[in-house]
């Protein structure tokens, strides 16, 4: 069918019936489909309330028998001691920061070593089989870490030890060590450093390391004095959510950190972290109204707060490397 | 089916009447996208069972025009539409209306063809099964679709098979049938050829010819032989740069019958562009 | 020409060379060692993974036998001790989880990328709420669920479900994290040819957006559950922790404990005997993870050379 004229006949009459341009029906359906997506989505923030929630009143009943200078300036702890209870959380907050800093210690340079190279060096194929299998290394179950750090770095870090060392230093570990522990969790972090390092190295606009490259400079200067510099709050924030991550971990430090509350930097000392605590004492046989059972509440309260900071500050850090360069 | 011929043996003016009978009309239509002032002042009617071609160099708002008239520009959170978009004397802005109803009686066609990637006939079966539209045999009216889009005889045999099997002239032609399958009374397309081959492109400039019969066709395209060759009917925009920010706004130059605007512009912006001296 | 000579011509051509590398003196030396240094940092990481690895399968694999799965754990009898309460309670566990967490994380997801307005101020604090969520300790999980869950309000007990719901809260952002990702992913032209034909929001997102996130939205969630199952801390607050010696009764009755729970219990015994157990259960471990972590890799591969 080819038209080569149209029919007079269809403008000449009225061509405008009424049309009835209002919904057909009130799609009740439609209204209560949207209410429940709404209602998920606002379960995460009630998720968050929820812990608030069940963090605050067990907290202040916890201040409530015991004074919040006895919590936060002593550095005595014996919670469970009836005669003479001590709740100075500094040793939890020491030993916390003890296993954090070998985790870093291994987690931020290899950690970010690992992100230049990926951003800077591997090509196209390398890249894509180098970071899932150094994301395998995130999914591996903590427990797996903690079993590992047990019955394999330990016993090779005391054979290994460096006795000639002078002092405290030079004392091998025990079988429970803040060595042991903060090793195989800086191992762990690597690719939360890694990955988040990347993103940032990556997003760098190429006209940078062209303009350095054009100025004679070597792939090493290019990755450490443009890309890193420019990355760099990017990569400050996978550095303080990788401190997020080493405060949080449980499993590694319940398995190889052992359990005595020492006040003590040293890497060969036995230490109590806070979330080796709320593991060990809740799974306790505890009463419900003990100051035992508070202090549970009272520490994970302190753990809260320093992982929520650190994570609205990484948070932040990304959101505004994201404003520069996207 | 034979192939298309290219040209077209259809010269529709003697028919023509000075003034459109408007289906659909825009009167003093403003668009805005955040602070960004994208159209001004538009007024246009476009007639009934004719094709009615939005012309004029990229970044002029014909795209934005077109989306307006069946509120596709609802989409964008931050589009913002003053004036009045008239479709049957009532306006498709007003608040008491749906604008999901006001798709099913205005449908669509896009620069890119975008099959569902479902079989061809649940594509062109989706709009009345959706729409609760009543139709005797679902069977008989995905075949009406069909051969009103002249697609029939190339797909009947495969009727199950994917929309995404098709030639991208036939995905075009798919995606018609299926906007024609809701019964509505205009079709907006987008630069419906834009991708498409010379052969692909006049099958679907046949098809549009035939289908003015039933619709009234409103057509963006950047092509000019495109809109001197279907269209009844031709607006042209341009874009005037802001002198503050620089940022373009489109406006509405000339609208008149195709042939006049092609033939005897009354505005030298319009010649230019026609002559090829712009844009 | 004599050996001294072509040595002394060499000697200078190779030091302009250098010179014209830009680099100076050293400078390909420096970079050598720097990309050494980068690469070794890489080797550390995938030393330990191996590691981990090795060191579980060759202590465990005398325990890598038919009692593994088919005994309950026993401190008697040390050599046949299984692990069958914790496998049972471990499918307890995630059946749980998925049915509560993929609904809730997928309709917020879908909630969060088609309705939303992302200007708004009340979505941005759900988007900084999710994230914030995504990096809290797993262990404050385990709080909440033994103040709100086990206790308080829901009074649930030390059940399965219990374990199942505590999980649910911790996957949460990672499922919707991923989802989001999926949705993302369906092309616009497909929302807009629906919608131009009259379809509802709802009915588009229904026929067309879902069926194509699909895939993506599957892939993400088996990466949020492989998550979930290698989890301990938490579930040692919510009540996995007792020694069981049979399987969960149901969903809400009954105590029950987790793979990685029962390795744990046996990682902290002395004996040599539980320690090979705890390093077999860890191969048992890794294993159905391996498994879990390729359906995700094979269903993302299939899909995405399909589309």
């Amino acid at each position: 069918m080819t038209t080569t004229a149209r029919a007079p006949s269809a403008r000449v009459d009225n061509p405008l019936p009424t049309v009835s341009l209002s919904k057909s029906s009130p799609r009740h359906g439609e209204k209560v489909v949207v209410g429940w997506l709404f209602l998920c989505a606002a379960f995460s923030v009630l998720v968050t309330v929820g812990i608030v929630l069940s963090l605050i009143p067990p907290t202040i009943e916890f201040f409530n028998r015991v004074a919040p200078a006895d919590f936060f300036s002593t550095d005595f702890w014996a919670p469970t001691n009836s005669g003479n209870p001590g709740f100075g959380v500094l040793r939890l907050i020491v030993g916390t920061l003890n296993v954090t800093l070998w985790a870093l210690l291994i987690a931020i340079p290899a950690g970010l070593g690992a992100a230049i190279y990926l951003s800077e060096y591997a090509g196209r194929t390398s890249r894509k089989i180098l970071k899932p299998v150094l994301e395998v290394l995130e999914g591996v179950p903590t427990v797996a870490y903690g079993f590992f750090a047990l019955t394999f770095v330990t016993p090779i870090l005391r054979e290994i030890w460096p006795t000639f060392l002078p002092g405290r230093l030079g004392e091998p570990p025990g079988i429970f060590s803040a060595a042991s522990a903060g090793l195989v969790m800086g191992v762990m972090i690597i690719p939360t450093v890694a990955s988040i390092s990347q993103d940032a190295m990556s997003a760098v606009p190429s006209g940078l390391r062209q303009a350095a490259y054009g100025l004679g400079s070597t792939r090493m200067q290019v990755a450490t004095r443009v890309v890193v510099p420019a990355a760099m709050s990017g990569i400050v924030a996978s550095f303080v959510l990788g401190v997020s991550r080493a405060i949080g971990e449980t499993m590694i430090v319940l398995l190889a950190a052992g359990a005595a509350a020492n006040l003590t930097m040293w890497p060969n000392d036995s230490v109590l972290t806070m979330t080796t605590f709320i593991a060990r004492t809740s799974t306790g046989d505890i009463g419900t109204g003990t100051t035992t059972y508070y202090t549970i509440f009272a520490v994970g309260s302190v753990l809260f707060v320093m992982t929520f900071l650190m994570n609205m500050v990484s948070i932040a850090l990304v959101r505004r490397f994201r404003e520069t360069y996207e | 089916m034979t192939e298309p011929s290219v040209t077209h043996p259809y010269t529709p003016q003697q028919e023509l009447p000075d003034h459109p009978v408007p289906v659909m009309q825009t009167r003093s239509l403003n668009v805005f996208y955040g602070g960004f002032h994208a159209v001004h002042d538009v007024d246009l009617a476009f007639g009934h069972h004719e094709i009615t071609a939005l012309i004029g160099p990229s970044g002029c708002g014909k795209s934005t025009v077109l989306r307006c008239l069946n509120r596709m520009n609802d989409l964008v959170p931050s589009a913002r539409v003053e004036g009045e978009v008239l479709y049957h004397d009532q306006d498709v802005y007003a608040p008491s209306v749906d604008p999901i109803e006001v798709r099913r009686h205005i449908g669509m066609v896009f620069q890119k063809a975008n099959p569902f990637p479902k079989s061809i006939y649940d594509n062109v079966a989706y709009g009345p099964r959706v729409t609760g539209m009543k139709v005797d045999s679902m069977d008989d009216h995905v075949e009406r679709c069909l051969r009103g889009a002249a697609l029939w005889d190339e797909v009947k045999d495969k009727l199950k098979e994917s929309g995404y099997s098709l030639s991208g002239g036939q995905q075009q032609r798919l995606c018609i049938a299926r906007a024609i399958a809701t019964e509505p009374d205009v079709i907006l397309m987008d630069e419906p050829c834009s991708a498409l081959d010379p052969i692909a492109t006049a099958a679907i400039e046949d098809l549009m010819l035939q289908l003015r019969e039933q619709y009234t066709i409103v057509i963006v395209t950047h092509n000019m032989q495109q809109a001197a060759r279907v269209s009844d009917r031709t607006a042209f925009f341009t874009a005037r740069p802001d002198e503050t920010t620089g940022n373009r706004t489109g406006l509405l130059v000339e609208f008149d019958k195709t042939s006049t605007i092609f033939e005897n512009p009354s505005d030298q912006r319009t010649e230019d562009y026609i002559s090829g001296r712009f844009g | 020409m004599n050996g001294a000579n072509r040595v002394a011509v060499a000697g200078a051509r190779r030091t302009t060379e250098l010179r014209l590398d830009g680099s100076g003196r050293g400078g390909r030396w420096k970079g050598e060692v720097f990309r050494a240094l980068l690469i070794f940092c890489l080797v550390i990481a995938f030393v330990t993974l191996l590691a981990v690895i090795v060191q579980a399968s060759v202590r465990g694999m005398p325990r890598i036998d038919l009692n593994l799965i088919t005994q309950m754990p026993s401190t008697l009898d040390r050599e046949t001790s299984g692990m069958q309460s914790a496998i049972f309670g471990t499918i307890y566990v995630m059946v749980g989880l998925i049915v509560t967490v993929v609904p809730i994380g997928v309709s917020a997801a879908i909630f969060l990328e088609e309705f939303a307005d992302g200007t708004k101020w009340w979505v941005r604090f759900i988007e900084l709420n999710v994230q914030n969520l995504a990096a809290v300790p797993s262990i404050v999980f385990g709080i909440l669920g033994l103040a709100f869950i086990v206790r308080g309000p829901l009074d649930l007990g030390t059940v399965a479900y219990a374990g199942s719901l505590t999980l649910a809260l911790l996957v949460l952002p990672t499922v919707i994290l991923a989802s989001r990702e999926a949705i993302r992913a369906v092309p616009t032209s497909l929302r807009q040819a629906s919608l131009g034909l009259g379809a509802t929001k709802w009915q588009t997102i229904w026929h067309h957006v879902l069926p194509s996130a699909v895939p993506g939205i599957v892939t993400g969630t088996i990466l949020a559950l492989s998550r979930a199952i290698g989890e301990t801390a938490p579930l040692l607050l919510v009540g996995a922790t007792v020694f069981v010696t049979y399987n969960p009764d149901g969903f809400f009755e009954g105590a029950y404990t987790v793979l990685p729970v029962q390795i744990f219990q046996w990682a902290v015994r002395p004996q040599e005997e539980f320690r090979i157990l705890a390093a077999a259960g860890i191969i048992l471990l890794l294993a159905v993870l391996l498994v879990m972590n390729s359906i995700a890799i094979w269903i993302r591969n299939k899909y995405t050379r399909d589309a």
